[in-house]
């Protein structure tokens, strides 16, 4: 039989304290007043005081609140029948559809045993060079778009998922934008994508609590769908509200904070939510990309400084493009040996070049005179940036590589390009 | 054993309060009871009848007056044939093994012998019946994969003993008994190949602590030569996330000239350990012709697995690495993150409502960082031989800002430096160990005369590059440019190394003398061009030749036939003496 309580204590944020007695850490309440009624989890027990997060918010949670327990922790349906469902960040249905109450399952489960995953040796091909020739995105990668608020983000995420073939789409909206969330859904919908997607939406406007949970919401139906053998991606967007969420909670709590107010914690909570990306060994797999939206474009900001450290390289937004300098996929050398011979070769080279390209828009700006071998460079990064970087070339990896060759070619000598002479041999366009 | 039993008084996240009410000590191992199965905790502080205990697992379902069994030990770690090659957690649990038992997932409260109990070792006495000896000295030997495996007399028996018993040559596990001592009271005391130790304490029972002096060859270029790590000496590699932390010790955990090395994924990612456990049965250690994992142990507690064993793990692989260290034998010993155990600390210490220091760490980070590696060391064994735990551990500073507590606090008690910066991880100039910012305090593997100008040549080269970019090319002089292009043409062809290429990801020590030598004689030639643009095309092809050089096996004759062409090459560009 399960205890009902009616006095609280305390009531800070969207923290509650009651007294009460055989409370298991973790456990979930719910918390009913005047004015409705929330699901509430134990994140401490002292004594016999508890405390208590409401997950839509303490906002009109009355002295007098029935709170009744539940003997168990937040668990969420998991079936065939989520794919093409919408739903809030505690799994309640946001479209029209049934609420689904079988087969329910733990959040935030235990990790994977490191013994039971495998390399991942899959290239996912998105179409962009930028990503398939210089940061190849692989199968189980983890990975966040790094960019500052405006950047189109959203529609990378989209496109990515969009052009990449996997079984199942799981989307996690933190904090969108209303106006985002319409985006997702309709362009999924237009691509004929939504019957394979499944959206917990938690926008701008809802319970912060709430935000929290997507992450784990996400991630524990993935995983579901994966341990069936199912290639799944999964979109969390943005991550650094669920950051911030993280750190409103932390200071209603009075934890000491770390680092421009975020928790001590922070590092483990986003890690344990990335490392739930995972190939199985004889089973499916989970990819996970984010959105961390920079604060004042900051990378060291807390938040994407912690990630970056978390997560298998980032994609980096600026300007409408992924920047060649600070963006990173850390699995490309699992699958780009594979690809053709002269992948890494023209990865390597075409970067390098275009650091140099760089340094000479720097003299240039200061008004240098310009050498041969700056004129050189200013060619080959213009054709760089317009025929590689932009984000409307959508051309398949050898056409990609070929396209190397030939800027290449176009604007060097092949011995300025200090690529080996076998690699040269064979490649280097013949006039 | 005393066996007492508390109450749980407060949960909060993997902390537990618990009143008891007879003995207990610091850092004693606890179980807290649910149900059928038992949560391992250790204790970290004690205040009155309460003690503070950080649980290794999930504490999801805990109540208050939740019982807690106290078991009377440390926090220990098992010792004895059988470590090699093994995967293990943060708290010694081997992980291919709790696979087989849970499947994909970690579930909690599963705790498995670390070393397997069925295996029989062929056990050759080397002590006689009426010897005496102390801890740390050798009762017989077992071969464990490539490696004569000493059985000693446990570390923690103080005094003198006698041997009353031993076995005569045979197979054994390491449960049985293979000897009897007895202590200076008569009393007896039997003894198995398996030991257990305390990881918090350090291993002593050796004659005298050396100075780090001999070179331990990595393979890198840039550590090896100017940069160097000795054996028994300890390092640090802070730099920003991708720089190249994790990559430069992989690598340094393939090739490095030791004899054991103990990697510790602390806190990062589970997939790079993955890497690792899934490659090295796979590669050949060219040293012995075996495969790699048979002179490696993997402690693995990756970002996502609890917290307080991450805080365990660098002390269980510190005390593996010991124990080998005592049979005589070379330890390396690469923890990838220390920042992430330093973090953990600090979670700890948040729970426990400690005095927050800079960054809100704990005011002891310093003596802990300190403390840790200070276990590493090269000794002096009461046989008269030597053995060593050369410890190499990466930070990760937040921000990449190397002036926060962590990098401070290690750059304090390290013997060498290695710096990754972003602005060479971003030019793909790899390794991104910054040359001008490292340091080392130990001797290199080539003529410091020779390290010592070509450093001051990089250093030289790097102004006169950055004064180019405020006065220009023009305003430059053919000389100060020749000095840019070599600073250049060294980074590029020697500091810099392919980490994918078979050959030049690992240079060994004799290769980099004689390339470091060939080197420095073009860095002093006196060269002699018509202008800068036809210096520059020359600096091009030299540096390709010489990539191509370093993709050419030592022992094939094409190596001396690129490294004739290179001598003429700068030849002929040089004024003759
Ligand atoms: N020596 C190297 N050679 C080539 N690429 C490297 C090297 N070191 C690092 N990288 C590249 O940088 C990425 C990040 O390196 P990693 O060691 O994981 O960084 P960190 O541990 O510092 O975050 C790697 O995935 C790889 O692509
Ligand atoms: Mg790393």
């Amino acid at each position: 039989m399960n205890k009902v309580y009616h006095q609280v204590d305390n009531i800070a944020g969207s923290v509650i304290n009651i007294r009460a007695k055989d409370v298991k850490y973790g456990e979930l309440a719910e918390v009913t007043s005047r004015n409705g009624s929330s699901l509430a989890q134990v994140i401490r027990l002292d004594g016999e005081e508890v405390s208590l997060q409401v997950f839509e918010g303490a906002r009109g949670v009355a002295t007098d609140a029935k709170v009744k327990f539940m003997g168990r922790a937040m668990q969420v349906p998991f079936s065939e029948d989520l794919l093409g469902r919408i739903f809030t960040g505690s799994a309640v249905p946001r479209d029209k559809g049934p609420k689904l109450e079988e087969n329910m399952i733990d959040i935030g489960g235990p990790s994977v045993n490191p013994a039971k995953r495998i390399i991942p040796k899959n290239m996912i091909r998105t179409g962009i060079p930028m990503i398939d020739i210089f940061n190849t995105l692989v199968e189980s990668q983890k990975l966040p778009i790094f960019a500052r608020a405006g950047e189109p983000y959203n529609q990378l995420l989209a496109r990515i998922a969009l052009q990449a073939e996997v079984d199942v789409i799981i989307l996690g909206g933190m904090g969108l934008k209303h106006d985002d969330y319409l985006y997702f859904r309709d362009t999924l919908e237009e691509n004929g994508a939504l019957s394979r997607s499944v959206m917990f939406i938690h926008t701008a406007s809802d319970p912060v609590v709430e935000c929290l949970m997507v992450s784990d919401v996400s991630l524990a139906t993935a995983e579901q769908f994966a341990l069936e053998g199912k290639r799944v991606l999964v979109l969390l967007t943005d991550m650094t509200n669920f950051a911030d969420a993280m750190k409103e909670i932390a200071i209603t709590m009075e934890q000491i904070p770390s680092n421009r107010g975020y928790p001590g914690d922070l590092y483990s909570q986003l890690a344990s939510r990335y490392e739930k990306a995972v190939d199985f060994d004889t089973a499916g797999s989970i990819t996970i990309l984010a959105v961390t939206s920079m604060p004042g474009d900051d990378v060291t900001h807390p938040v994407p400084d912690n990630t970056g450290y978390i997560t298998e390289g980032q994609f980096y937004l600026r300007d409408g493009r992924i920047e060649p300098f600070g963006s990173l996929s850390r699995l490309k050398q699992q699958v780009n040996g594979d690809t053709r011979e002269d992948h890494r070769t023209i990865m390597d080279t075409m970067i390098q070049l275009f650091s140099s390209y760089r340094e000479t828009v720097e003299k240039k700006s200061m008004g240098f005179r310009m050498s041969d071998w700056d004129n050189k460079l200013l060619k080959y990064g213009e054709r760089f940036e317009n025929e590689m970087m932009d984000l409307s070339v959508n051309i398949p990896l050898e056409g990609a590589l070929d396209l190397g060759w030939e800027i290449l070619a176009d604007c060097f000598d092949a011995i300025e390009t200090g690529i080996n002479s076998d690699i040269l041999d064979k490649f280097w366009p013949k006039k | 054993m005393n066996k007492v039993n508390g109450k749980i008084t407060s949960v909060n996240g993997n902390m537990i309060s618990v009143r008891f009410d007879e003995a207990v000590s610091l850092n004693e191992v606890g179980y807290a009871i649910l149900g059928e199965v038992k949560l391992m905790a250790e204790v970290i502080r004690i205040r009155g009848t309460e003690a503070d205990m950080q649980v290794f697992e999930d504490t999801k379902d805990l109540t208050i007056d939740g019982i807690v069994e106290f078991t009377g030990e440390l926090l220990s770690v098992e010792l004895g044939p059988g470590l090699l090659t093994q995967i293990y957690d943060g708290l010694q649990n081997p992980l291919p093994q709790l696979a087989e038992k849970c499947g994909f997932f970690l579930e909690r409260g599963v705790y498995l012998d670390a070393l397997p109990r069925e295996t029989k070792w062929a056990f050759t006495p080397t002590a006689k019946v009426g010897d005496t000896l102390t801890a740390g000295e050798t009762l017989g030997t077992v071969p464990e994969g490539i490696f004569e495996h000493r059985v000693m007399v446990p570390f923690n028996f103080d005094g003198r003993y006698t041997v009353e018993s031993i076995s005569a040559a045979g197979e054994f596990t390491v449960s049985e008994v293979i000897a009897q001592l007895k202590d200076s009271d008569g009393k007896i005391h039997d003894i198995t190949m398996l030991q257990r130790w305390p990881v918090k304490l350090p291993i002593t029972a050796y004659t005298e602590r050396l100075r780090p002096t001999t070179p331990m060859t990595t393979k890198t270029r840039i550590i090896d030569t100017f940069f160097p790590v000795a054996l028994g000496g300890t390092y640090c590699i802070p730099g920003p996330f991708g720089a190249g932390k994790t990559v430069l010790q992989q690598l340094t955990s393939r090739y490095a000239d030791v004899d054991i090395v103990i990697i510790a994924a602390c806190g990062e990612r589970a997939g790079e350990v993955v890497e690792t456990l899934r490659e090295f049965p796979e590669l050949t250690d060219p040293r012995t012709g075996k495969s790699l994992m048979e002179r490696t142990v993997i402690i693995c507690n990756t970002s996502s697995m609890p917290v307080a064993s991450r805080e365990s793990s660098v002390y269980t692989a510190v005390t593996i690495a010991g124990y080998y260290r005592q049979m005589g034998l070379n330890v390396l010993l690469l923890a990838d993150s220390t920042s992430r155990w330093a973090q953990a600390l600090r979670e700890t210490s948040g729970r426990l409502e400690e005095i927050p220091g800079e960054e809100a760490f704990p005011a002891y980070l310093e003596s802990v960082i300190a403390g840790f590696y200070e276990r590493g060391g090269i000794v002096t064994l009461k046989d008269g031989t030597t053995g060593s735990i050369t410890i190499g551990g990466t930070v990760s500073p937040a921000g990449g800002n190397f002036d926060e507590p962590v990098t401070q606090a290690t750059l304090k008690v390290v013997g060498a430096f290695h710096g990754l910066s972003r602005a060479r991880s971003d030019a793909r100039r790899y390794p991104a160990i910054d040359p001008l910012d490292s340091w080392s305090k130990y001797p290199s593997i080539v003529d410091e005369t020779q390290s010592n100008m070509a450093k001051a040549l990089l250093r030289r080269g790097t102004e006169i590059g950055q004064m180019m970019k405020v006065v220009g090319e023009e305003g430059t002089s053919i000389e100060d440019f020749i000095i840019y292009l070599k600073g250049e043409y060294l980074d590029s062809v020697y500091l810099q190394q392919n980490a994918f290429n078979d050959v030049d990801s690992a240079c060994s020590a004799e290769r980099q003398q004689e390339v470091f030598g060939t080197i420095c004689d073009f860095l002093e030639a006196d060269m002699n061009f018509a202008d800068k643009t036809v210096a520059r095309t020359f600096f091009h092809k030299l540096a390709q030749t010489t990539k191509d050089w370093n993709f050419i096996e030592m022992e094939s004759p094409e190596y001396k036939q690129v490294m004739t062409k290179l001598e003429t090459m700068v030849a002929e560009v040089s004024n003759n003496e």
